[in-house]
């Protein structure tokens, strides 16, 4: 069973990179969680981004966040990743291809194409 | 919707949706039956929209024109032979007391009863969109045991400088959560 003393463990080694924190986090991972996106898988996929970052160690980095329908349903779970201006839109994603797009794109900023709606046919 | 915590993690939504500050799921659970209830403290429905919310052509959103998480949520517990209740006061009414309860009970030795599945990722999902909200988790076991999370006591161990949806954060909670489940096993 975790107890609270790890939690505050955790704090403590957190609050000491709050300040690099504030000026990173350049990156948005934007999941759809409305009832077509839920319907369609996208619980574990947002739990994959979760967890894939904090294992990963790529806090610093990427932040990950909810959003209501995003309008193309039938492209669900759908996955907005921003950088600056700049948009990709993830369509029909899995768990499995989190960790590909956290590998590839996360980590190193290479576009993950075929998972696009660009390479939609 | 394959598993009942995914039609429990929607209508949390709702309560989300409806700008509530405090939300908590209870789950009550014997051998044979499955009840959870929502309630939160958010904008209500006034009467005239509760009667028509369980019509798929009802909805508040803009991206189209039906929806479609109550009637699912109506049409399975109807079809386990249980049954889903809302009441709701609106903010406009009663500007001092508003919110919504949900409520749906499902007999589980149906065969059209859908497992619970994994309410530990409904429960973490619903923090991590909403790290801000009050929200209480309570779930009763069949056997007796409870697993219970409070938002609000976890933030008053950790103080404002670290956010409840921070990955380091979420990872402790599946932790805590899973291991509660496995010792009332």
């Amino acid at each position: 069973m975790k107890s609270l003393a790890e939690l505050i463990a955790i704090r403590d080694k957190m609050q000491s990179k709050v300040n690099i924190r504030e000026n990173l986090g350049s990156m948005r991972i934007v999941v759809g969680m409305a009832t077509c996106g839920i319907a369609a898988g996208a619980r574990p996929v947002l739990n994959a981004f979760v967890e894939g970052i904090a294992k990963e160690g790529l806090t610093d980095k990427a932040t990950v966040v909810q959003t209501g329908c995003i309008g193309i349903c039938q492209y669900e779970p759908v996955v907005e990743v921003y950088e600056g201006e700049e948009k990709t839109t993830y369509i029909k994603m899995t768990a499995e291809k989190v960790a590909k797009v956290i590998d590839q794109h996360i980590k190193n900023g290479k576009i993950v194409t075929e998972f696009t709606i660009g390479a939609q046919k | 919707m394959k598993e009942l915590s995914l039609n429990i993690l929607d209508i949390a939504e709702n309560s989300v949706k409806a700008g509530a500050a405090n939300v908590s799921l209870t789950i009550r659970e014997s051998d044979t039956r499955l009840t959870f209830t929502v309630t939160d403290d958010g904008c209500g429905m006034t009467a005239d929209f509760l009667a028509r919310v369980t019509d798929p052509f009802c909805t508040t959103r803009k991206t189209r024109r039906v929806g479609l998480g109550l009637p699912f949520l109506k049409l399975m517990a109807e079809q386990t032979g249980g049954s889903m209740a809302i009441t709701s006061r609106a903010q406009t009414e009663h500007p001092d007391d508003h919110g919504t309860t949900t409520t749906a009970i499902f007999c589980k030795d149906h065969i059209d009863c859908l497992p619970l599945g994994d309410i530990v990722s409904t429960v973490l999902t619903l923090i991590q969109g909403n790290p801000q909200m009050n929200f209480t988790f309570r779930h009763e076991l069949p056997g007796g045991g409870v697993v219970e999370l409070s938002t609000a006591e976890l933030r008053g161990v950790l103080g404002d400088g670290v956010s409840l949806a921070a990955p380091e954060i979420i990872l402790w909670m599946r932790e805590y959560l899973t291991g509660a489940y496995h010792e009332n096993q």
